[in-house]
């Protein structure tokens, strides 16, 4: 009973069969080979899985993938350039070391550039609040919350020429 | 505090920026569940639903039937196969010098079994949601048995465990002298007593356990990839225990790991698994564990019940120590479960005082729960608990300041080397330094003020300390073999230059997580002249690496970092006598500074990378005296353990009507030796730190005492620390530098969790005015205590 979804994964069509009750990141993680995407807990909490869905913060683990139809899909591989320049928000992680083991990193910084959307001028507490469903056990969050003001930050000064493109 | 900016290079102590995280921050790590092979198969684990039961059959006849199945094993099929236990690697011994009851762990339990997740059977298919559906047809006939589950209540329980200990004691143990620290209490003026839980942790690194087992028919090889921190120390026991294979047809690879924290240290049943599926199947076999797997099979870490006594004079000088405790060591022997609570425990109760008299007996307990190994600490965080507990309720009862009776009793530098009455030898460290930095860091004389402004707010305010020290790089290894160690506790690295001159560098260690792809970069690139861009760090393959004991109790630099200083030593001997060949001078003239050898009082020089061009094109060499290439390994046994130290200090605020406790300040000083790497250390100080501070005040795995069932089994249950649940941290490093290994390196991994603890703890009780609550301190634990103590600190 498999169903065909079509939807746009970092700006390419893709249409893949798919059980109805196939898990958006399962789509991700194994039909595509899109396996920056991680799966941390069984019960929505870790954050690890954070995507994109239409520009908005969702977790992959907890959506069918069927409910993604016809929309557009941002992975953690589709956000540095082509050129490979990083992302603005991956960039302050690295500056400011706010990864470790590197398993819930795409899924902190995913949810990190959503944050400029709702609130670019986030504070520290603003941060941490905002982050309470990404679940990090390397780093104690210090350097996660520094790295999400400098990436806020660098994003609000790069606005218009991410405006421009 | 402003914080310097990174940097893309540079040796010994920059702050340089990581070479491993492009991958990570891309999306292009590799995770042990990331890799899919041809032809691969799924497995699902059937596991117990109860604490205790017995297996009275098992019916595969529907799984066996199900879609998309190729084959159902149970422990029978396994011990019908002659596949072995699950390794304990450390003996101890009970007082008569008895060995542990030591009893057997199959991959797949057999007749029994013994803790809620145990092993019961394996279903492998074509999806993993088929082998999932599979199992839920596997109908296995269980006698539900009575379940002993609390720590303190195992020992003489009428129900055993396991029938080879039929007291549930697997070892009753002791350590010190006990006659020294009887005559010491017998003068004492003064003696504190406490009771404390040192509650159970389920350790829940992000990335869930993984492996992937496969066969190559033709060539008779086996490949496991799986989520260790020690990809040879898996090989070795698979080969020699569990499997029964020769070393030179299996490969172990342990890609990017997603945390550890000790979990991933042991030999699992999952490895043992998947390889025998492989084998079986001739197909490649992938197990991931879903978060409530990791929280039933995972080696859980804790869990003791304490009894401590500290006998002082009048002034409040220690003069004994006597520790009693009881160890959950759960339902089997895991891989180090047995020397956590022994060798890496009672050998660090003198902390960082000069207690003349120490005796400590330890009984190891088995439960029907998951098995307790290391988590972050080991042992270490357990000590450093209940000693800097017990010296703030000696001061209290002293009616002395809690640093007062720290500076009192303190080894001094001037005492170093120390020999502790524990068997340790400490080497170096200015404790008073570190106490005294801290306390300005947090400016301790402002303390009561803000305990008054926070008393005006409807706030309790408390101030902790935790002076800690711990003990990292476990060595030599014939101590510890004395000690019963039953592997080596060395590491190896291959220092391989190419002829253009870049360098690969092959190391026994693993990093999941702390940076070693960077810091061991610096170290060589510093020392051999070469950028850090032509240095690549290789672990985690037993192809391509030498054997070493992997990562683990903050030894990678104090132990695999001494080993690649030894390579290299080889590399610029070697390349002194070729550098004297190309100079046409002889090799004692030959000087050797950042990758420049030089022919001492001429400008005559020659770069290290002509050097190896020279040793892979050796047409100009003196080939009759020396090999051609350039490639070094060496092994290091440290000669001792090294001695991280240091003072962490909090300040806490409770809300009287909540109990909810905050951690509004927290300070850290360090003593880890010479640091390498700042940006990496603080990283790992404040990681570690907020481990210990989920153990005081959020974490705690429980288990319902009658039936054995996990209550906490999802992080719905189990509350991990949280962005909002932790502060930010003021962290100072004081370097004295280690004296037994060359690079004057202390280790820092596990030190923000050794502390941190008893650091919140000693806050909490002190802003509840009380001598003592137990673990975590949960706003109902701290709302009972502000009902039952209505004089707190505050008001007094």
């Amino acid at each position: 009973m498999s169903e065909t979804l079509s939807l746009t994964v970092n700006g390419k069509p893709v249409t893949v069969p798919v059980e109805p009750n196939t898990l958006l990141v399962e789509v991700l993680r194994q039909q595509l080979r899109l396996t920056g995407t991680h799966v941390g807990c069984d019960t929505s909490q870790c954050g690890a899985c954070v995507v994109h869905l239409d520009g908005r913060s969702v977790k992959s683990c907890t959506m069918l993938a069927v409910q993604a139809q016809g929309r557009s899909v941002t992975t953690i591989e589709g956000l540095a350039r082509p050129d490979g320049e990083l992302h603005p928000m991956q960039a302050a992680f690295r500056e400011h070391h706010g990864l470790q083991c590197g398993f819930c990193t795409p899924g902190m910084v995913m949810s990190a550039v959503d944050l400029f959307r709702v609130n670019p001028d986030a504070d520290e507490d603003e941060i941490r609040a905002w982050l309470d469903g990404n679940i990090c056990r390397c780093t104690g969050y210090h350097n996660i919350v520094k790295a999400v003001r400098t990436g806020l930050e660098a994003m609000k000064a790069g606005g218009a020429r991410h405006a421009a493109e | 505090m402003t914080e310097a900016r990174t940097t893309d290079s540079g040796g010994v102590g920059a702050r340089v920026a990581r070479v491993e995280d492009r991958r990570f921050l891309t999306g292009r790590g590799r995770y042990t569940d990331d890799i899919n092979r041809p032809g691969q198969l799924y497995a699902c684990i059937l596991r117990s639903p109860h604490a205790h039961a017995r297996i009275k059959g098992i019916d595969k006849s529907a799984a066996e039937a199900a879609p998309g199945v190729v084959a159902v094993f149970t422990g029978a099929d396994m011990a019908a196969d002659g596949i072995g236990s699950l390794p304990c690697g450390w003996l101890i011994h009970f007082k008569d010098g008895s060995p542990m009851k030591e009893p057997p762990h199959p991959p797949l339990a057999v007749d029994k079994v013994r803790h809620v997740g145990d092993q019961v059977a394996v279903v492998v298919a074509e999806t993993y949601r088929q082998a999932k559906d599979a199992a839920e047809l596997l109908d296995v006939d269980y006698e539900e048995l009575p379940a002993v589950v609390a720590t303190a209540a195992a020992a003489g329980a009428a129900v055993a465990v396991h029938d080879e200990a039929p007291d549930n004691i697997c070892y009753d143990w002791e350590w010190g002298d006990r006659a020294k620290t009887e005559e010491a209490f017998a003068k004492a003026a003064h003696v504190t007593r406490l009771d404390l839980v040192n509650n159970r942790m389920i350790p829940n690194a992000m990335e869930p356990r993984a492996a992937i087992g496969e066969y190559d028919p033709g060539a008779d090889e086996y490949t496991l990839t799986t989520t260790s921190q020690n990809p040879q120390l898996i090989r070795l026991l698979l080969c020699g225990f569990t499997m029964g294979l020769p070393e030179h047809k299996v490969r172990v690879v342990a890609p990017d790991v997603g945390g550890g924290f000790g979990s991933k240290i042991y030999h699992y049943a999952e490895e043992v698994i998947v390889v025998y599926a492989a084998k079986k199947l001739a197909r490649p076999v992938k197990w991931t564990a879903e978060r409530s797997e990791s929280f039933q099979a995972d080696a859980h870490g804790r869990d003791h019940v304490t009894h401590v006594e500290l006998a002082m004079d009048e002034q409040a000088h220690f003069l004994g120590l006597r520790v009693s405790t009881t160890a959950n060591l759960g339902a089997y022997l895991s891989t180090f479960s047995t020397c956590i609570p022994t060798i890496l425990y009672a050998t660090l109760l003198s902390g960082q005082y000069k207690t003349p008299a120490i005796h400590a007996e330890v009984k190891a307990v088995f439960t029907n729960t998951a098995p307790v190994d290391a988590y972050r600490g080991a042992g270490r965080p357990e000590a450093c608990y209940l000693i800097e507990r017990v010296v703030d309720v000696a001061a209290r009862e002293m009616n002395i300041d809690r640093a007062e009776i720290r500076r009192r009793n303190f080894i001094t530098p001037d005492m170093m080397p120390y020999a502790t009455p524990v068997g340790l030898e400490y080497d170096s460290g200015d404790f008073p330094r570190n106490l005294d930095d801290a306390l300005k860091l947090i400016d301790y004389e402002g303390f009561e003020a803000r305990r008054q402004e926070a008393a005006k707010r409807g706030k309790l305010r408390g101030i902790g300390f935790a002076s800690y020290i711990e003990a990292c790089g476990i060595a030599p290894s014939n101590v510890a073999g004395a000690l019963g160690a039953r592997a080596g506790l060395y590491d190896s690295a291959e220092v391989r230059f190419h002829p253009t001159g870049s360098v690969s560098v092959m190391v026994g260690v693993h990093s999941h997580g702390q940076g070693h792809e960077t810091t061991f970069a610096q170290i060589v690139s510093e020392r051999l002249g070469v950028p850090m861009d032509k240095v690549e760090i290789v672990h985690g393959d037993s192809n391509r690496t030498p054997f070493g004991m992997g990562t683990y109790g903050s030894r990678s630099l104090a132990v695999g970092g001494m080993a690649i200083v030894k390579a290299m030593d080889k590399v610029i001997a070697k390349s002194k006598k070729i550098a004297a060949h190309l100079l046409e001078a002889s090799v004692e003239d030959i000087e050797y500074t950042d990758g420049t050898f030089t022919v001492a009082g001429t400008d005559k020089t020659i770069g290290i990378a002509e050097i190896a061009g020279a040793a892979y094109v050796p047409h100009n060499y003196p080939l009759d005296e020396l090999e051609p290439g350039l490639d070094e390994q060496a092994f290091y046994d440290p000669k001792n353990f090294t001695f991280p130290n240091g003072t962490q200090i909090c300040e806490v605020e409770i809300d009287t009507d909540t109990g909810v406790t905050k951690i509004v300040r927290f300070v850290a000083v360090d003593d880890f030796g010479r640091v390498i790497n700042p940006m990496i250390v603080e990283g790992q100080v404040h990681g570690g730190l907020v481990q210990g501070i989920g153990q005081a005040l959020l974490e705690n795995c429980v288990y319902d005492p009658q039936s054995g069932q996990l209550l906490t089994g999802s992080f719905m249950d189990y509350t991990m620390p949280r962005a909002d649940d932790v502060p930010f941290f003021e962290v100072k490093t004081n370097e004295v530098l280690c004296k037994t290994n060359e690079l004057g390196v202390k280790g820092c991994g596990e030190a923000g969790t050794i502390g941190g603890a008893a650091c919140v703890m000693n806050a909490v009780c002190d802003a509840l005015g009380v001598p003592h609550i137990d673990m975590p301190a949960t706003p109902e634990r701290v709302w009972r205590a502000i009902q039952s103590n209505q004089t707190p600190a505050a008001a007094e």
